[in-house]
């Protein structure tokens, strides 16, 4: 009876203890969250304001309290700009061409890969087309420029094999176009198989091998399991990019674009930049940011809610 | 069964050619500017190199190191890289784990969470980032380099997923021990997410290593550049009035374009084959998840 009550008593404490434990003070949570917070509000937070920008004539040295208000004057004016549609539609084009030519060629990637039963075989490929996509586009940019020029040595190829003109990739519009969406497939395509291969590995292979007892060979065992299985994540992976159709990789066409092309290789990002930074129209540039920024916030939100409404898909 | 079909067997022959083919394709171009960084000048000037060296020298690589330029950039980009990663970790770990914590134990995480999400979704753009910068007085500091990426939502995201998959079993026992929050932090759940870690910190790494435009627009003294800006307004940009203009001829060179590229991607190149056994399984965690 003693003892029981001891023990009673032991276990009491112990219980009290854990629930003590369990609502143990947060203000060290806080404390870690803190640094992050701050960071965030000067670095991401101050400058939304500094969008304001966008509906003045800002000049450097009134700063933005002391600028005249011009309301949408820069919003009308880029509207009216044949350029400015000229540009939306080389972003959008940009966009749209890699963002299905990413979907359609990992996936194929993936499932060729697939059917590799040798695990050394596979895994050496991986490693070699996961590798472009580790190397900035500075790098790859100076390597392109010099293989893609007159002189290169992919014209070399080209002319000596099918004895054709030398092609100025970087300085035709057409070209440059295909240039840009070849070479962005070519450094992330294997990054992007990553995906459909995680989702193959998680395929029950109890549906193979009952399609096999069926009597289905390979390429239907492909068509009627592997494929139907890839399309969730395949849907998640095209909704969440439509949040990307105003990106069309600035550090690509920033580092291979050249004043020749400017017709068919400007997109958005790189005309903000040239008129912000370089030619010093600041509110002009905000304008043209913000149109973009606000757009892409609602695509962004449209394509997460189709993503979770299709696939259940939530990023936390 | 299908394995031993004839026409499997050929599919699969085909298969394997295709495969290796295109991972070639995928280090070719690597490759060709090794050797044109190794070759001597006139036959790479005159593009007579391919995948194998003309005339095999080191020039092109002690002229590169010989140029203070290029050195005092690489001597930012490492102090940036190893800098900012380090901040970056201890800034995004600690944020993270105290985001897995549940909405009942920590009241204040989902409106933590939707204040960091919101900077994912929209953000003030170019210009007025720019002026801030400016502002605070950062210009041609590395600073400027490091601090406005140091918060990287997608990283923290990635990782609170890690650390919620860390049993609270373990969390329970650490507290019954005694520790608090913070020494749960360091002492269980650090040590235990080593691969999460590894994984995000070599992303951080490669991020830093690789950027360029921050660079660009705020370091106006060419000695405070990094090296992958001070690559870009050389190799990439036409225009280099910027610079000396005796260092520019030097550089102009094809060979030397070519050994600084190289280096320029030696370290990611080198680093790689660490990164990748880890990163496969962060992104999947990160990416895939029901």
């Amino acid at each position: 009876m003693e003892m029981n009550t001891t023990q009673q008593r032991t276990l009491n404490t112990g219980s009290q203890r854990l629930t003590k434990s369990r609502n143990k003070s947060t203000w060290i949570l806080h404390l870690m969250v803190l640094p992050a917070v701050i960071l965030a509000f000067i670095f991401s937070y101050l400058p939304m304001s500094g969008i304001i920008m966008a509906f003045q004539d800002y000049k450097a040295a009134l700063g933005i309290t002391g600028s005249p208000w011009v309301g949408l004057k820069h919003f009308q004016y880029m509207f009216q700009n044949e350029y400015f549609l000229q540009i939306t539609w080389n972003t959008l084009f940009f966009a749209c061409s890699k963002i299905i030519m990413n979907l359609v060629i990992p996936f194929i990637f993936a499932l060729l890969l697939n059917e590799v039963r040798h695990m050394g075989f596979k895994r050496s490929i991986q490693t070699f087309v996961y590798l472009p996509h580790f190397l900035s586009w500075v790098t790859l940019g100076g390597i392109l420029i010099d293989m893609l020029a007159q002189t290169g040595i992919i014209n070399q190829f080209l002319t000596s094999v099918f004895g054709i003109k030398p092609i100025f990739f970087l300085g035709d519009g057409n070209w440059f176009r295909f240039t840009i969406i070849f070479s962005d497939v070519w450094k992330e395509f294997g990054f992007n198989t990553i995906i459909f291969l995680a989702a193959l590995a998680g395929i029950n292979p109890a549906l193979y091998e009952a399609a096999e007892v069926d009597g289905a060979g390979r390429f239907k065992q492909t068509l009627y399991i592997t494929i139907p299985s890839l399309i969730p994540i395949t849907i998640v992976v095209a909704t969440l990019a439509l949040g990307n159709v105003l990106n069309a990789n600035f550090d690509q066409i920033f580092n291979l674009y050249n004043p020749l092309i400017y017709q068919q290789g400007d997109i958005i990002d790189t005309f903000v930049y040239r008129e912000g930074l370089l030619t010093g129209q600041f509110s002009f540039a905000t304008a043209v940011s913000l149109f973009k920024s606000v757009i892409s916030l609602v695509l962004i939100v449209i394509s997460y809610r189709l993503a979770y409404k299709f696939a259940g898909y939530r990023i936390f | 069964m299908y394995h031993k079909t004839l026409p499997y067997r050929i599919f699969s022959i085909i298969n394997y050619t295709f495969l290796a083919i295109v991972a070639i394709l995928c280090l070719l171009p690597m490759l060709h500017l090794l050797m044109v960084s190794f070759s001597s000048q006139a036959p790479a000037n005159a593009g007579l190199v391919k995948f194998w060296p003309i005339g095999f020298t080191l020039e092109a690589y002690a002229k590169t190191f010989d140029n203070a330029n290029f050195l005092s950039s690489l001597w930012v980009s490492v102090e940036r890289t190893v800098l900012g990663t380090a901040l970056a970790m201890v800034v995004n770990t600690a944020a993270a784990y105290a985001l897995s914590k549940e909405s009942r134990t920590f009241r204040a995480r989902n409106i933590y969470l939707w204040y960091f999400v919101v900077t994912m979704l929209f953000s003030g753009g170019l210009i007025p980032g720019y002026i801030l910068i400016l502002k605070l007085g950062l210009m041609n500091t590395l600073a400027a380099l490091i601090l406005p990426g140091l918060v990287t939502v997608y990283n923290i995201i990635l990782l609170l997923n890690f650390f919620r998959n860390v049993p609270k079993d373990l969390e329970e026992a650490a507290f019954i021990d005694g520790a608090g929050y913070l020494r749960t932090f360091i002492s269980v759940y650090l040590p235990i997410s080593l691969p999460a870690i590894a994984t995000v910190s070599l992303f951080i790494m490669v991020g830093h290593w690789n950027a360029y435009f921050d660079g660009l627009i705020y370091i106006k003294e060419s000695e405070k550049l990094p090296l992958a800006s001070f690559m870009q307004t050389i190799i990439v940009q036409a225009d280099m009035t910027k610079f000396d203009p005796t260092v520019v001829q030097n550089l102009s060179q094809r060979t030397i374009r070519a050994s600084q590229i190289f280096i320029g991607a030696l370290p990611i190149l080198l680093v790689y084959p660490f990164l990748q056994r880890y990163f496969v399984k962060g992104i999947v965690i990160g990416a895939v998840k029901e």
